[in-house]
């Protein structure tokens, strides 16, 4: 065999394994534009040539409010997390704080506790609060995915931007804090980005949180909504499919915009000049 | 001489205590950016596991809502648990759940990492199409899986019925026999991408010469991958064993959209267990027992892979 055939062989198996592996995502589209005759057929339809857009008009009806909810709780998500992550990652990876070795060890260990550990006394601690069905809730709980993948993140990015640029700001006669936010922050903002975007993400798609801190329904983000519905209309499967690929966009957008930043982000934009 | 040393002494030791006095005043402000992290750890990591272990001694019902107070009972949840005729099954579950996710995701996601190193067109654009499935809200995927798990309308058993390799539909979701195994292939569909990219790097990160010379001295490519590729990737498989096992004991999502545990429990794992005692039975005590358990799984291998991280960072230097 020689070297071509091998390339156009490669090629054909790699298409092959992608078209598998996402087959279930076409699937999902297909899904939303049948009519409720195909959706019920035992034959598949593979094209939705007859296709309807009333699961979209369902949604958009019936999923709104959740859509709202989520885009509320993982923006919020996000401004915690860089709050938090942030200004950590750089006193441990500028400043040398006491303890940051301690410190990245229990990030580290703390994305391992399993979910369902945190859900059970996050809901006893939010009843108590009375913070049940409150976006606050729900945002402070989905920030404990992110903060420890952000601050890692941002600590590693910044443990490769050269001491000499917050020591030139130093000798300046710059604060510690104007430092960070006039020097630090601008140069890591690629990092910054990838991070918030991560952060986001892990907001918009939890669900544990989700189904345990939200009693009432209209205030359940989508991904509840999308549970309650195949748990409520078992025929209605367009208009659920439409609500997952509704659900998926956010996710897709963002990452095919991280996916820039990534590739642009490490090492860059720190000391050009 | 001795004069002159004790009168400039103190002068010295002052010159060179006044730095390290602003160096300690520095560092104090400089952990200023750090408090934050650190009290959110507290609050946030360090809280709810010491009040979710304090819950597995209590009898923290529905009640307790109400009154405000939950009796210790030592270990009664525990007890409770350990009768509770479902759990020798729920453990079954657990372990075949994790074993068979772990088993496939890693024998899967190594053939694509392999696959991948080979260099032909749109090689890197397909590779990166396959971390989607990843990147997918979980709850999205387990719906569209169940949607092809359908017994009549399914597309899976139609592929099959067709291709001949089953006589008759399987009922993945509505059989007691077949519910595991569906949560299980939902699950290792998850999972390959994640098994994928850690050991496509792990791959790359392996000397070429090596390959060479073992082909040189005729070694063929089932030979180098068992003797060469897997003992030098040891560590990376290592690290992605033990965090796939950490993240699938876990699982919670999958289970939830695609059987809900069921049917009869025969899904049920103990995260789901978990759940199903504090949100569906209110015994908040007893859930949080199930939940120490998991802990327990979860220090157990933390500790493994923590090891492992060192070891490879020694070995690399």
């Amino acid at each position: 065999m020689n070297a071509k055939t091998r390339r156009i062989l490669g090629t054909t198996v790699g298409i092959l394994i992608v078209a598998v592996m996402l087959f279930p995502l076409y699937w999902m589209l297909d899904a939303s534009f049948l009519n409720s005759t195909e959706l019920v057929s035992t034959t598949p339809t593979w094209f939705p040539l007859h296709g309807t857009l009333a699961g979209y008009r369902n949604v958009l009806s019936s999923q709104g409010g959740h859509l709202f909810v989520s885009l509320i709780v993982s923006v919020g998500t996000v401004v915690v997390t860089l709050l938090i992550s942030a200004p950590a990652a750089y006193g441990m990876a500028k400043l040398r704080v006491p303890g940051r070795r301690l410190l990245l060890f229990a990030l580290l260990v703390a994305q391992m506790i399993p979910g369902i550990v945190m859900a059970n006394s996050f809901y006893v601690a939010a009843n108590d609060l009375g913070l049940l069905n409150s976006p606050i809730a729900l945002i402070l709980a989905d920030s404990t995915l992110a903060v420890p993948f952000a601050t890692l993140i941002l600590h590693s990015f910044l443990r490769g931007v050269p001491d000499e640029l917050g020591e030139a700001a130093a000798i300046d006669g710059a604060s510690r804090l104007r430092t960070f936010r006039s020097v630090i922050l601008p140069v890591s903002r690629n990092a910054m980005i990838t991070a918030g975007l991560f952060s986001f993400l892990f907001a918009w798609a939890d669900f544990l949180f989700a189904v345990t801190l939200t009693t009432q329904d209209n205030h359940a983000p989508i991904t509840v909504g999308i549970y309650r519905y195949i748990g409520a209309n078992l025929t209605d499967w367009n208009s659920v499919m439409a609500t997952g690929v509704i659900a998926s966009i956010p996710a897709a957008l963002l990452l095919i915009i991280a996916q820039r930043y990534v590739a642009a982000g490490i090492g860059s934009a720190a000391t050009k000049d | 001489m001795a004069s002159m040393l004790s009168e400039k002494a103190p002068a010295a030791v002052a010159a060179g205590a006044a730095p390290r006095r602003r160096a300690r005043r520095t560092a104090w402000r400089a952990a200023g950016f750090v408090v934050p992290v650190w009290l959110y750890v507290l609050c946030f990591y360090v809280y709810p596991l010491a009040s979710n272990v304090k819950m597995g001694f209590q009898n923290y019902s529905v009640a307790s809502f109400y009154t405000g107070s939950a009796p210790f009972i030592g270990f009664a949840d525990y007890t409770a648990i350990f009768r509770n005729p479902q759990f020798v099954s729920i453990v079954v579950n657990t372990v075949l759940f994790t074993l068979g996710s772990l088993a496939f995701q890693f024998a899967i996601g190594m053939a694509l990492a392999v696959f991948f190193r080979r260099v032909f067109p749109l090689g890197g654009v397909l590779r990166s199409l396959l971390l989607v499935p990843w990147l997918l809200p979980l709850v999205v995927s387990g719906t569209v899986w169940r949607w092809m798990m359908y017994n009549d309308s399914g597309v899976i058993n139609y592929t099959l019925l067709h291709l001949h390799l089953i006589g008759q539909p399987v009922p993945w979701l509505a059989s007691t026999n077949m519910s595991l195994v569906a949560v299980i292939i939902v699950n290792i569909w998850v999972g390959i991408p994640f098994n994928m990219v850690i050991l496509y790097g792990g791959l790359q990160a392996l000397p070429e010469q090596v390959f060479e010379a073992a082909a040189l001295d005729g070694a063929n490519a089932w030979q180098r991958f068992t003797r060469i590729t897997l003992p030098m990737l040891r560590p990376v498989i290592l690290v992605v064993l033990t965090l796939g096992l950490i993240y699938t004991v876990k699982v919670f999502d999958v289970i939830m959209i695609v059987t809900q545990g069921g049917p009869a429990n025969s899904s049920q794992t103990l995260t789901t267990f978990a759940y199903d005692l504090s949100f569906n039975q209110l015994l908040f005590g007893q859930g949080a027992a199930v939940g120490n358990i998991l802990i327990l799984v979860a220090v157990v291998f933390a500790a493994i892979y923590l090891r492992a991280v060192r070891d490879d960072g020694e070995a690399r230097r």
